[in-house]
């Protein structure tokens, strides 16, 4: 099976083959996987070199061009350190592109702080008009390229690449869809969170609702799965309670219990695997599900 | 139409001032100019693909530039009086979306030459070659980073559609050294000129003199900032 990053390279690289308007502009990473497309358009798929802030800048002028530009690098260079670019040479200047991270949360737990932005969506939350796309599967990533480029008129794209993966794709579904039909309490699995999160319920007669799309937040889809019990678990790849203001909102109005599971706010200083960092912010399957019986208990 | 006698009264109309000093008009002759004689642009030519784009990068002080958009009637005059008020569409920084003919939304500052790079690119991957972007810089803007990465990057890959005018007041703490801003430019592929900031004549020449294949910096010197 080929990484979500592959996947988006071939993606895009086609998309800029169909499409006389679309562009992609990169800063170093990932050039490789554009090298042939680069060939082909010179003109489209733009290497501004180490320049992450030009690299978003260059985005909002191709777009008051008329172009529909893709950006992609690393997501604390993309979202954190070019954070102004996003908020003003994008969203203030009224144009759209579609921003593709990869290095999610602790994908490069090795790496340490300087590779990790488990903060990237709640950022991006602050700026009006961004749509979030958080594939679980790298089957699932060209679908979602395809439909964020499509709807580029309207809204611009956070594409959050991970390298972590559920065991198997879902089709492509705008808000929450079933994946296990339970009678009590609703948990929400954000992107590559379900395979872990299916672990971590087995038996738990709860229903499992899987979803790529974080915003718009399906707010209708959640008070409908939720009517009944009124108690939800999110579960996150990113900032813990990213979503929960979303899902309190849905639910403003009626009686509701809501955990929000997801990377913890502080600086963990260690470096390993991403296995081990999920288990230390409480994500892996046994983490999860001690989390939910904890929450389930607690209000029995 | 308005003429260049004319701005400093529609300035009057915003600011409320019968006397504008050097600072408040520090960019008005190059403004003139290029809306004068240099652009290729006119209120009949917003959603032109083909005509050239202005962005005022520095965004601040924006008088000078809604008295040329008035006196070429991108907009009215009677949007001047009120200026920066609840009502009105012309703040202390414009904002794109409300003024028509401006390009860009600007204000903070390093923002205008990154996207007028990438909006250079745009134009030419459209097959749009006859098209100039202009960015007008402060000096002092240029202490801002993300100006070199810009500066850099368009020398390097030759965007010769682009063409930054820094009006040069010598408002910069730290200043460029002997060689001026031309030199920063110049070490990285841009042809660039100096001329006198309030010389049209000279504004006019260096601003369409014949492309040398790479982008281009016109230097407009002023008076210093006080």
């Amino acid at each position: 099976m080929s990484d979500m990053r592959s996947v988006f390279a071939a993606a895009a690289s086609s998309l800029v083959d169909e499409d006389p308007l679309a562009a992609v502009v990169l800063a170093e990473i990932s050039a490789d996987l554009f090298a042939k497309a680069a060939a082909r358009h010179p003109d489209r798929v733009l290497n501004v070199g180490i320049r992450e802030q030009l690299m978003v800048s260059v985005a909002g002028g191709l777009a008051l061009a008329g172009l529909r530009p893709i950006v992609h690098t690393y997501a604390p260079f993309l979202v954190e350190r070019a954070f102004e670019q996003v908020k003003l040479d994008l969203a203030h200047q009224d144009v759209r592109a579609v921003l593709v991270s990869i290095g999610a949360s602790y994908d490069a737990a090795a790496s340490g702080r300087t590779h990790q932005a488990p903060e990237d969506v709640a950022l991006l939350d602050t700026v009006p008009g961004f749509a979030v796309q958080v594939p679980g599967h790298p089957d699932e990533v060209p679908g979602l390229l395809r439909g964020a480029l499509g709807v580029l008129d309207a809204t611009s794209t956070y594409l959050r690449l991970s390298a972590e993966s559920n065991r198997s794709a879902l089709p492509l579904w705008p808000g929450l869809q079933v994946v296990r039909q339970g009678r009590s309490t609703v948990v929400v699995a954000v992107g590559p969170m379900l395979s872990p999160v299916l672990d971590a319920v087995g038996d738990l007669d709860v229903t499992v609702a899987y979803t790529t799309t974080v915003r718009p937040f399906d707010g209708e889809g959640l008070r409908e799965l939720a009517a009944s019990s009124g108690v939800v678990v999110l579960v996150e790849p990113y900032l813990a309670g990213t979503s929960a203001f979303a899902a309190s909102a849905a639910l403003a109005g009626r009686a509701h219990r809501l955990l929000s599971l997801g990377v913890g706010r502080s600086e963990l200083r260690r470096y390993g695997t991403p296995e081990y960092h999920a288990a230390l912010h409480g994500l892996d399957a046994m983490g999860i599900r001690r989390s939910v019986m904890d929450f389930l208990a607690s209000g029995a | 139409m308005r003429s260049y006698a004319e701005l400093t009264g529609l300035m009057t109309l915003m600011t409320g001032d019968e006397k504008h000093g050097p600072s408040a008009t520090s960019t008005l002759d190059v403004l003139w100019v290029l809306y004068d004689q240099v652009l290729r642009t006119g209120p009949d030519r917003l959603d032109d693909p083909g005509r050239d784009r202005f962005l005022l990068s520095k965004g601040h002080g924006p008088a000078a530039y809604y008295a040329v958009l008035a006196a070429k009637e991108f907009i009215p005059e009677s949007w001047l009086e009120g200026f920066g008020s609840a009502g009105s569409r012309l703040g202390y920084h414009p904002d794109r979306t409300l003024v028509p003919g401006v390009e860009i939304g600007s204000g903070s500052l390093g923002h205008g030459l990154p996207l007028g790079v990438g909006l250079a690119h745009g134009l030419l991957a459209r097959g749009l070659l006859t098209p100039r972007v202009f960015v007008l810089v402060g000096d002092a803007e240029l202490d801002e980073g993300s100006n070199n990465e810009a500066i850099v990057y368009a020398g390097a890959v030759g965007l010769p559609n682009l063409c930054v005018i820094a009006v040069d007041n010598r408002s910069s703490s730290y200043g460029w050294g002997p060689g001026g801003i031309e030199a920063h430019f110049a070490v990285s592929g841009w042809s660039a000129a100096r001329v006198p900031g309030r010389d049209h004549a000279a504004l006019a020449s260096a601003l369409t003199a014949a492309g040398t294949g790479g982008p281009r910096l016109v230097v407009a010197e002023v008076e210093a900032k006080s």
